[in-house]
């Protein structure tokens, strides 16, 4: 397989399409909770009923058409290699949970990858929709489409009082987790983002970073999250979410013209450097490569790389991880062969660029 | 630092989110911290997990309420068998029933998770909730019209009667009709 199959293969085509903010916002992603009626929660370690889910999800979904989603695919844990599981928790179509439950698990995927549904994860179904950048409100109606696209064909269980009924009392209402992943590079440089992330709290969202040694995010990436799920309806939720989306794209982007004027040259420097480590190293450990992706991801947005296109913070991040190395490596591979490898591979996707 | 959760290798990714207010702190070598997913959506588990070990508001009145408590714990779920007891410790329900079986102690349990909220307001399921769906819009339009007659709009207010009142007579035709 060539670099550039293998990419379109680990891409899904939705993540090529430039959504609105997408200079910082890389993806908007919507999922719904929803349990069928009087049917125990795969939560009970009940083994039959999930068998019954499952058995009725393939009848009634597996190869049906659906609008724009068109054809939906079923893939049954039970049926794949861990290698495959892997790739598919990389891609972000099913969680590592789902991956464990090898008897019963399964995820429907929709032709262009933009939509998934989990089978027997913690609750019988969890349906997920992505959209490139920012789109929480396009994403929700989607998302609500496909909802009662089931919900005719299935019996949810619905309490009047409680909304939909799920396995943990965190998702219990609109079942619906809202998340927006943003890269916030020059909110993270100046140490604005350790301020902000308790005030974004307060409102009832939750930040995610990730940290390594320094004070700084991995790769400046952060997920905000609505964490309410009830007591507020679908769209207040999502409203509320926008908002501070909003002003959090508005800070980024002050922020990124405050650091050019104050200190452009060593932020260029700085750029330029994750741009050496990219194009030439030879062994380079997941935590480094993030961190100069970032950087690299910066220096497009801000004009000063030219002839690199904008996806690839959002490919390489997907690329560079363990399951994918091995997959294109075609073996497995130990953690140091990783670092060579994701060095090659780093490498070769730039050179792709570059003709 | 052993990593939390193979407790085997060595900590080598330092994971920090704030849930509520409160900082939390995962220790995690890199093979589990790249099997949890710690870089993208899938990650949800992890940090509700967090959430869930404080989610319990009775651990901090123990002993005025032990003695409730005792008898709650005992309490089970008549479709799926789970106690009071278990549910508490794995902080997930095991059916739907689940949730009238324990209706007594799950709404502090609720207003602090869901910021003071207990009660549902979005979506309806459109198979289930024909007259749900109705119940709810007769309400809106209640206020609505509460707030016309305050505003003195008199001839509004009672357009707004006359569908309420339409809706109150569909309510009433569709009764014995699937709910
Ligand atoms: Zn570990
Ligand atoms: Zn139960």
């Amino acid at each position: 397989m060539s670099l550039q199959d293998f990419i379109n293969d680990a891409i899904s085509p939705w993540m090529n399409d430039e959504g609105q903010d997408s200079d910082i916002v890389l993806s908007t992603r919507i999922r719904l909770a929803r349990n069928l009626k009087q049917v125990p929660f795969p939560t009970s370690g009940d083994q039959s009923s999930q068998e019954k889910v499952l058995e009725h999800i393939e009848q009634e979904f597996n190869n049906q058409s659906y609008e724009d989603f068109k054809k939906f695919q079923l893939v049954k844990m039970a049926d794949i290699e861990s290698v495959e599981k892997r790739v598919l928790v990389e891609k972000h179509l099913m969680s590592p949970n789902l991956a464990e439950n090898s008897q019963t698990g399964a995820v429907l995927i929709s032709e262009n990858e933009q939509a998934s549904v989990m089978i027997n994860e913690e609750d019988h179904l969890r349906i997920q929709l992505y959209y490139p950048g920012l789109g929480l409100s396009e994403a929700l109606q989607q998302a609500q489409k496909l909802d009662d696209w089931f919900e005719e064909r299935t019996r949810y269980a619905f309490n009047e009082e409680k909304g939909y009924l799920t396995s943990c009392p965190t998702n219990v209402g609109t079942g619906l987790r809202a998340s927006v992943m943003m890269h916030l590079p020059a909110l993270t440089m100046t140490n604005q983002m350790t301020r902000m992330a308790p005030e974004i709290n307060k409102l009832g969202l939750v930040v995610r970073g990730i940290y390594g040694e320094g004070s700084e995010a991995l790769g400046a990436l952060y997920q905000i999250s609505n964490q309410m799920t009830l007591g507020k309806s679908e769209e207040d939720i999502i409203q509320d979410l926008q908002s501070v989306v909003s002003q959090v794209i508005e800070s980024e982007r002050q922020s990124r013209e405050w650091v050019m004027q104050q200190s452009g040259i060593q932020l260029e420097d700085r750029i330029f450097r994750s741009y050496g480590v990219l194009a030439h190293s030879r062994i380079i450990e997941s935590k480094e490569a993030a961190k100069c992706l970032s950087d690299v991801r910066l220096g497009i947005d801000l004009g000063l790389i030219k002839n690199i296109s904008k996806t690839i913070l959002n490919e390489l991040m997907v690329l560079t991880q363990p399951g994918f190395l091995q997959h294109y490596a075609k073996k497995s591979l130990q953690p140091a062969e990783r670092d060579w490898f994701r060095a090659n591979l780093i490498r070769e996707r730039l050179q792709l660029e570059q003709y | 630092m052993l990593c939390q959760n193979c407790q085997e290798q060595e900590a080598s990714v330092h994971y920090t989110q704030v849930v509520n207010g409160q900082k939390k702190e995962m220790h995690l070598c890199e093979q589990c911290a790249q099997g949890e997913g710690y870089m993208d959506f899938a990650n949800e588990n992890l940090s509700l997990h967090h959430f869930l070990t404080n989610m319990f508001p009775f651990d901090q009145t123990k002993d005025q309420t032990q003695q409730q408590m005792t008898s709650a714990q005992t309490i089970q779920c008549e479709g799926c068998g789970l106690t009071y007891h278990e549910f508490r410790h794995q902080g997930k329900f095991g059916c739907s029933q689940c949730y009238e079986a324990f209706s007594d102690y799950l709404d502090p349990i609720f207003k602090r998770v869901h910021s003071g909220n207990t009660e549902h307001v979005g979506k309806i399921p459109k198979r289930l909730g024909g007259n749900l769906h109705k119940h709810r819009e007769i309400n809106q339009l209640q206020e609505q019209m509460q707030q016309k007659i305050n505003e003195e709009d008199f001839e509004e207010a009672a357009n707004i009667r006359d569908r309420i009142r339409h809706l109150k007579e569909e309510l009433h035709d569709d009764h014995g009709g699937e709910s």
